[in-house]
């Protein structure tokens, strides 16, 4: 079962880097779908003993992020004619350097905040590095999809970490972060919808026209 | 029982307002929205009547500090309510399902957040109330509001998110002592938290929340997304939204106080006060837009409020005065500046004269530029003398030079707006510019305001007893002192 | 230098032409053909060597000399690489630095032979050639520094061979992506697809192919046994990474890398047929997006 989840684990942070190298929209959405997956794995894998509450989780996760929100990022996209992410303000040679540094500075940081009893080593350094490259991926791509997805991304790094705390967050509030996240990502979807009717483009540097 | 109901309520309603097929079209539930607001409020006056017991095995319970803001959301909801009779013979939003179930599904979590002591459930709330409001910024549909309603979903998801690993990390510092993530027993165990995890907690959570608060640097959603909703969406989102992130702080103070590390804390505190003071002066001179303005006020105020936090002593007290006041002033001057919307299309400095063309309402924002930039004798001068009288005592009489500095600038930037749209002569009617016809200003949409500066008045005078007792143990559990 | 060492290292050498013959079978199969047979190198080669040479009269020696140059490194480098899973015919610490260095002086001899013609082609295959090779370059030595932080030595044949083998149960994870890594690296340095096509007749799409382009009889032969050689000492590293051979006894490990290098060009034929070449300006992103994955690697060496 550790090994398993271990592997689960830096499959996840190739997601991640692989998310960050690519340019076609698609490939990020799909990206994330198997991330969304990756993490559905995981309560049942870290688990010491497979549970109901355990169960329920990895089936709820599963659903919304590699079902549900792929979906419906796809149909968002559906209308715009774009295929393909312009070249970000970070190139994409640097977004991926950036992503090897962000992994290296999780494992650095991870090193300073102990988790005492933890199974799982690899679960916080993880979740840090899906954190920032979320956030790089975020700030440094100009399509507004794209930035959803960023946002997704450290949503899962956020959920990993959460991961370190079954037993204090109970299941409920668990399916109430997930409901939130959906409800989330449904009213960014329609705004990209109306941002790609209104400006005829995705691209969220044409948004300049508030200013002081 | 009254507590799950003052959550239940608002929530059940919007959801049948969303839903039901009675309620397509355009109009908007307008009697709901009253009935509801008007249970609402009696409801958390019973609160006060009689305390009630924390409900749901402890996980909401209405201390102090949220029955505070409870009441103030309760109050600046009754009266948006009361404004929207009358703004809705003006103007009718494109869908009015989306606009009732935006504004009682924004009550309901607003209740949850206020009442929550279980501190993943506040983060429920407060992600709920981000994305309530949300519908409602982009309600024109135009250009503009499409791109502050983009800018604030980021922004906003952006600092929830970091809450949400905060929480986490507060989860992390508590290990396995005591019932998880419930501020009773966090309060009790403080001393035993693992330190690291709890001061990486903290400046999470101040981040995460800062940024719904609007707290320099993470303020910069705040003036696109005030200037593009309506002004009646604004003006809660400033009053109530704004103190409902405060309260996100003060959680997280509450336990940080009590374990004894405010000397990491409030540094950071004093730190982001200052900013957003710094921050709110600059853009606040050479501004056009009334509700951009506004929205740089806040800004400020809400680097007051943490200033009082950041500042101890009898600072806490004055914090929590100020958001009482702060919510009810800025509640009243985002309405009155939605009746200048109204009547001439656009609250900018391209009006002239409202004296003689709104005298209603242009008294109201007079009297409002008095109130919010904190001179007596309104409320607003109270509470900022009290944060000023806890920078002396506390040492450090260079903060309170800086503070009342900013201030004096804030006030200059403030009224060259509001003086030059209320005074001269107002333009003389030009082909479709008819601004100059004086507008009848129905008494719907002043008598909030109205209501609000009362309120705004006396408490400059004489704060109520119970009010009084309420903030004060607040203001202890904060980890300040009387006054 | 024992006597079973010297035989592997003479079998590979009669072998290697067979992989890329491999590789093209399976790529053939799967698109549909039947292709040429995977034996065919040997038969181009003996054609070669039996052909008469020319030389353009704008060459000079370096011309001349640069298959020879590339080959001869090759096989020194081949020297280094540990066949039976535990024991290189030379050795010393620090050797894997010699080793790059062999092969980049192969390239280097190539690349300036290329230039040598003065032909226009042959100067843009040989700037894109260099071009990917600063991006070849330090991702080789990421995967390096990944696998003598695992295996704790400082020789091809450590980090290869036995030291390897003890160190898998603990870094798996870290020596599976170093693996990858070094696929990606074989692809990119051999001129397959997805950066190079060898089967495209398009000069100006051509990397590797448009350098040869003057080269003909013996030399020719020279060079495409050459490249064979290379492909075949990249499968051995990849093998090596993958499959841990030191318990195996002598001939039972050599053949086990053997058949592994066998998977390895059925691999490369796979990834050709399914992928498509990428633009010349993503080939850096590419290389990149291997170095992560070695750096990745190396970081969770160090924790």
């Amino acid at each position: 079962m550790r090994n398993a989840a271990q592997i689960v684990l830096l499959l996840v942070v190739l997601s991640d880097l692989a998310i960050l190298g690519t340019s076609r929209l698609s490939s990020c959405i799909r990206g994330l779908a198997a991330q969304g997956f990756l993490l559905g794995l995981l309560p049942v894998l870290i688990a010491p003993h497979v549970s109901v509450h355990a169960a329920s989780l990895a089936v709820g996760t599963v659903i919304v992020k590699a079902v549900a929100l792929p979906w419906f990022l796809t149909w968002a996209i559906r209308e715009a004619a774009v295929r393909r992410e312009i070249e970000p303000i970070v190139g994409f040679i640097a977004s991926q350097l950036l992503g090897a540094l962000a992994v290296a500075l999780a494992f650095a940081i991870a090193s300073r905040l102990p988790l005492p009893g933890m199974q799982q080593p690899l679960l916080v350094p993880v979740s840090l590095a899906t954190l920032i490259i979320g956030f790089v991926v975020l700030t440094t791509r100009r399509k507004a999809l794209v930035q959803v997805v960023g946002y997704l991304i450290l949503e899962n790094g956020i959920y990993l970490f959460g991961l370190t705390q079954t037993e204090s967050v109970p299941f409920l509030i668990e399916l109430g972060v997930l409901l939130d996240i959906f409800v989330g990502v449904f009213i960014m979807g329609i705004v990209v919808f109306h941002i790609n009717r209104e400006f005829d483009s995705l691209d969220s540097t044409r948004l300049t026209e508030l200013s002081d | 029982m009254r507590l799950l109901a003052l959550c239940a309520i608002p929530l059940v309603t919007a959801l049948v307002v969303l839903a039901a097929r009675t309620f397509r079209g355009r109009r908007v539930p307008v009697a709901l929205l009253l009935v509801v607001a008007g249970a609402h409020l009696a409801l958390v006056t019973s609160l006060w009547v009689a305390p009630p017991l924390p409900a749901l095995g402890g996980w909401i319970a209405a201390d102090p500090l949220g029955l505070t803001v409870l009441t103030l959301t309760s109050v600046l909801f009754l009266v948006t309510a009361i404004y929207i009779v009358g703004y809705l013979r003006q103007e009718a939003p494109r869908s009015g399902r989306v606009f009732a179930g935006g504004l009682l599904a924004f009550l309901a979590a607003a209740s949850v957040v206020a009442l929550a002591q279980h501190l993943a459930m506040l983060w429920v709330g407060m992600e709920a109330t981000t994305l309530s409001v949300a519908p409602l910024v982009f309600l024109r549909r135009d250009r503009r509001s499409l791109e502050a309603t983009w800018k604030y979903l980021v922004v906003s998801s952006v600092g929830i998110a970091l809450a949400l690993l905060g929480t986490f990390f507060l989860a992390s510092a508590q290990g396995d002592l005591g019932r998880p993530l419930l501020l009773p027993d966090l309060i009790a165990h403080a001393r035993e938290l693992h330190p690291a995890w709890l001061r990486a907690a903290f400046l999470f959570l101040l981040v995460g929340f800062g940024t719904k608060m609007g707290l320099a640097p993470m303020h910069t959603w705040k003036p696109d997304t005030y200037g593009e909703a309506p002004s009646l969406v604004s003006g809660l989102m400033a009053g109530a939204l704004t103190s409902c992130a405060f309260l996100g702080v003060a959680r997280v103070s509450e336990v940080v106080a009590a374990a004894g590390l405010g000397s990491f804390a409030q540094p950071v505190l004093i730190a982001f006060g200052l900013l957003s003071l710094g921050v709110a002066a600059t853009f606040v001179i050479g501004q056009r837009d009334m509700k951009r303005l506004l929205a740089y006020s806040s800004v400020e105020h809400m680097g007051l409020l943490v200033l009082g936090l950041g500042l101890g002593g009898v600072g806490a007290y004055g914090s929590m005065l100020h958001l009482v006041n702060n919510g009810l002033a800025k509640g009243w001057m985002f309405l009155i500046t939605g009746n200048i919307a109204l009547a001439t299309g656009a609250a900018n400095s391209g009006n002239r004269g409202l004296i003689r063309t709104l005298p209603a309402s242009a008294t109201l924002l007079v009297l409002g530029l008095f109130a919010v930039t904190g001179s007596p004798p309104f409320g607003m001068f109270l509470s900022e003398f009290t944060i000023l009288r806890a920078a002396f005592d506390g040492g450090h009489p260079w903060i309170a030079a800086t503070i009342l500095v900013a201030l004096a600038v804030i006030f200059v930037g403030m009224a060259a707006l509001v003086l030059g749209i209320v005074l001269g002569e107002p333009p003389a009617p030009t082909g479709r510019n008819l601004g100059a016809v004086p507008v009848r200003e129905s008494r719907w949409l002043v008598a909030g305001p109205v209501a609000l500066a009362a309120i705004v008045l006396m408490l400059g005078f004489y704060i109520p007893g119970p009010l009084r007792d309420v903030l004060t143990r607040a203001a202890m559990a904060l980890g300040g002192t009387a006054p | 230098m024992t006597p079973e060492g010297l035989l592997a290292l003479v079998l590979l050498g009669i072998a290697a032409p067979a992989v890329p013959g491999i590789a093209v079978k399976t790529k053939s199969l799967l698109t549909g053909r039947r292709g040429p047979p995977a034996l065919q190198l040997y038969a181009d080669l003996a054609k070669l060597v039996r052909k008469g040479r020319v030389y353009s009269r704008t060459t000079t020696l370096i011309f001349r000399a640069g298959p020879i140059v590339a080959l001869v490194s090759l096989i020194v480098a081949a020297l280094f690489l540990p066949l039976d899973g535990r024991e290189a015919p030379a050795r010393f610490a620090g050797d894997m630095v010699a080793f790059a260095g062999l092969l980049a002086l192969g390239r280097f001899a190539l690349v300036l032979a290329a230039m040598d013609t003065g032909s226009s082609f042959e100067g843009l295959g040989a700037s894109r050639e260099v071009t990917i090779a600063t991006f070849a370059e330090p991702t080789m030595f990421l995967c390096f520094i990944a696998l003598v932080l695992a295996a704790g030595d400082l020789t091809l044949s450590g980090i290869l061979g036995t030291p390897l083998a003890a160190a898998w149960p603990h870094a798996g994870a870290s020596l599976s992506l170093v693996g990858v890594s070094l696929f990606v690296l074989l692809l990119a340095e051999n001129s397959r697809v997805p950066v190079d096509d060898p089967a495209t007749h398009l000069e100006l799409t051509m990397i590797h192919e448009v350098i040869v382009l003057d080269h003909s009889g013996p030399d020719l032969a020279l060079i495409l046994y050459g490249s064979a050689l290379k492909l075949t000492l990249f499968g051995v590293l990849v093998v090596s990474v993958l499959v841990p051979r030191a318990g195996f006894s002598g001939p039972a490990a050599v053949a086990l890398l053997f058949a592994g290098l066998g998977i390895v060009a059925v691999a490369v034929g796979v990834v050709e047929s399914v992928m498509a070449r990428v633009r010349l300006v993503r080939v850096p992103q590419l290389l990149v997006g291997a170095a992560a994955l070695a750096l990745v690697a190396t970081i969770l060496q160090l924790r």
